[in-house]
């Protein structure tokens, strides 16, 4: 039995708009894909998901068609479920678990999880059960997928969680990083923070934890017992090339924030974002994905270059495969040596030279190696750089005894324990860039941990 | 929602607010900055804090109207809102982390223009209360244009008018006026200079030739304002720096302002537009 087709927008339409690209499962179809899970006995899909859904029991509801029961199940280990089943690397995860995939097509597990939850929003989310209050207050610093999931599983075991957010509107890099097309900022994402807030969790935004308040502050002062620190990824990295200071050069960063969080794309949007002819991104992300994608979107024709090949391409199959599909071109085995600029300043080409892959490095990637003399210049007036980020400094100065790793990086170990009693770190912060995903693990574990460490005192 | 409880235009462009604002009035120190938004679809603005009350709870700050963003905020009024206030940002200025006692005595030359007036303010009046020796210097196109002149002069040894026109004090640029005073023997441990980055860029190259240190505050385009979007990044001593986490106040002796002035204009085109629209059905 195939796996059950989604529907999506058409790429020659959804080029030209915001709106969401897939389209979604309807109750028969998620029925009909629900029906090819084989129920396995030991499921591998539950290890391979870094929050352990209850990923086949939840199919097994869908398939009689109680999706209220199936939202119930997926609530007990998420609650995000609209954004994970939209944003997850399921073919790694999950998916590239199951068993089905062996021979043929995985379980349509994302595509499921995301049905659950949009029927459940669109039909009216069913209660959450939570404890009584416990008394027991904690600090969350920012709103992104890790925080959100420390402060739900906090909030449910009875915790009073305040989360303080820097920017105007909860979500973090689901707000300033994922674009629209992906994932519907209002319906979407605006409901899941929504049900978190529904769990009593207060979100206080324009806080800059480190000026406006410290994490000394909140533990001497405001009387938090614990503090989880999720404040996601820092300063956007550049190459350190000739030319990247040009005007026209933009960060992923800069170029998604003003997209997606200050919505530069709608015109009534008071916020402007650069609209070039001809945009290079630099990377092969999901970042670097987005930002193609949303250049195309604002009319730009859109070409990616990477330093690998196609088969070692960080981003999700899916993004790569609607990217291409939507007319962005790849040019793999590429990379950047200067971006060379005109008269005014403004750039007006990328030099890059052609890659080869050498030996295998620390990551168990061939490692890319120029190929001398094969330099090209690709005409652009802008450039996207895709290049991750390194973490912010702020809350590692301004916080006594909190140790940092030689990058910046938080250091903490697996449950999120830093080297300050009582505070707790995860996500990005700790690991440096990842995913939607594996910041919620790292929230829930930390969860777990700050429960531990309040009931032990 | 923060609400202005004070509004007035200092000159027909220039607009001072107080705005309700406690936990940044109690944070907030000389030298740091603020983002504003006025409405839900709105730019974040970054903006120099000028003054701040931890007991009333209120922040100062002075907006000039250069471009739509800055038009809206400017047309709001007294018991309105800002839909957003975050603060403060970016490091204190030096002097803040050095023992308070150090500073007495010690002799500040500020070279303020324009709109810059107002963020030399807090830096002069710190300073002033600590018993260091305050010079200030104001540059204006023309008289009507000075602001702040009154709580300056009470925060500083001498206020030193420059004008454009020669409507008041001296006729001509500020990097003048501070030839005439170091000639006049006027000596200086350390010199401030905030204003258009143009103006900066000058300072710069006056003072170069002396010994004297010089600290700037650098207005560059920013976004989220925290550390992330690196819209601001900056040559400084040949190395890319973030104003919005690193700064705003960099050693102006090793600022690339050529690049500064160019990466400054980057929306100019859509800013002039985005106003033009804004202006319709307008009066301001």
């Amino acid at each position: 039995m195939k796996r059950t087709p989604v529907r999506e927008q058409d790429p020659k339409v959804r080029a030209t708009n915001f709106k969401e690209v897939c389209l979604g499962y309807d109750a028969g179809e998620a029925m009909e894909e629900a029906s090819r899970c084989l129920n396995c006995k030991n499921p591998g899909c539950v290890k391979k998901c870094p929050v352990n859904i209850g990923i086949p029991r939840f199919i097994e509801q869908v398939k009689n068609g109680n999706f209220e029961e199936a939202f119930r199940i997926i609530s007990e280990d998420s609650s995000l479920p609209a954004i994970c089943g939209r944003v997850c690397p399921q073919e790694t995860q999950c998916e590239g678990n199951c068993i089905l995939g062996v021979k043929g097509e995985a379980v349509a597990i994302g595509k499921l999880e995301r049905f659950v939850a949009d029927y459940n929003r669109e039909n009216g989310t069913p209660v959450i059960e939570k404890a009584a209050p416990n008394g027991h207050k904690v600090a969350i610093v920012g709103s992104g997928p890790s925080g959100l999931a420390c402060a739900s599983d906090l909030a449910k075991a009875g915790y009073d969680v305040t989360i303080f957010e820097v920017l105007h509107k909860a979500g973090g890099v689901l707000q300033y990083g994922i674009p629209e097309f992906r994932l519907p900022k209002e319906t979407v994402v605006e409901h899941e923070i929504e049900n978190v807030r529904r769990l009593g969790v207060r979100i206080e935004t324009n806080v800059v934890i480190g000026r406006t308040l410290t994490v000394d502050q909140l533990m001497d002062k405001e009387g938090y017992e614990a503090v989880f620190i999720g404040s996601g990824a820092g300063l956007p990295r550049f190459m350190g090339i000739e030319g990247e200071n040009l005007n026209g050069v933009f960060s992923a960063n800069e170029y998604l924030t003003r997209s997606n969080l200050m919505r530069a794309f709608d015109p009534e949007s008071d916020t402007p974002i650069f609209i070039g002819k001809n945009t290079v991104v630099v990377g092969g992300g999901n970042v670097a994905m987005d930002a193609a994608r949303t250049a195309l979107r604002l009319g730009s024709n859109v070409t990616v270059v990477y330093r690998r090949t196609e088969a070692e391409l960080p981003a999700r199959a899916e993004e790569v495969h609607h990217a291409r599909e939507e007319g962005v071109v790849f040019r793999m085995l590429t990379n950047p040596v200067a971006i060379l600029g005109d008269e005014k300043g403004c750039v007006k080409a990328i030099r890059c030279i052609r890659m080869e892959l050498g030996e295998c490095d620390a990551s168990g990637r061939r490692s890319p190696v120029p190929v001398p003399g094969s330099e090209t210049d690709i005409e652009a007036d802008t450039v996207i750089m895709a290049l991750g980020t390194s973490p912010n400094p702020l809350i590692a100065n301004t916080t006594e005894g909190l140790q940092t790793e030689r990058h910046g990086c938080i250091v903490a170990d697996e449950s999120g324990v830093t080297t300050r009693p009582g505070v707790f770190a995860g996500g990005d912060a700790v690991t440096g860039a990842a995913t939607v995903i594996l910041a919620m693990g790292a929230g829930r574990k930390a969860a777990a941990a700050i429960d531990r460490y309040i009931k032990e005192k | 929602m923060y609400e202005i409880v004070f509004k007035k235009f200092l000159t027909p462009t220039i607009c001072l607010m107080e705005i309700d604002a406690p936990l940044v009035a109690t944070s907030a120190k000389p030298g740091q900055f603020v983002i504003v938004r006025a409405r839900e679809m709105g730019e974040r603005i970054p903006l120099t804090v000028c003054d701040f009350d931890p007991v009333k709870g209120t922040v100062t700050i002075v907006i000039q109207i250069i471009g739509a963003s800055s038009r809206i905020i400017c047309s709001l009024e007294q018991g309105d809102s800002l839909t957003d206030f975050v603060g403060p940002l970016g490091r204190p200025s030096d002097f803040m982390e050095e023992d308070p006692a150090s500073l007495k005595g010690r002799r500040y030359l500020f070279v303020a223009g324009g709109l810059g007036t107002a963020p030399v303010y807090p830096q002069a009046k710190y300073l002033h209360e600590h018993g260091a020796h305050v010079d200030v210097i104001v540059g204006a196109k023309t008289e009507s244009l000075i602001i702040m002149e009154e709580q300056m002069s009470e925060v500083c040894d001498n206020l030193h008018i420059c004008t454009d026109d020669g409507s008041k004090g001296h006729h001509g640029l500020v990097t003048e006026k501070i030839k005439l005073l170091l000639e006049s023997g006027a000596a200086y441990d350390q010199a401030v200079a905030i204003g258009p980055m143009i103006m900066m860029k000058f300072v710069a190259l006056t003072l170069k030739p002396t010994s004297i240190p010089l600290t700037v505050s650098l207005n560059t385009l920013m976004v989220d304002g925290t550390g992330m979007c690196g819209a601001c990044r900056v040559t400084v001593g040949g190395k890319v720096r973030f104003a919005c986490v690193e700064g705003p106040e960099f050693n102006a002796y090793e600022v690339d302002f050529d690049e500064a002035l160019r990466r400054q204009s980057l929306y100019r085109p859509q800013e002039i537009e985005a106003d033009h629209k804004c202006r319709i059905g307008r009066d301001l």
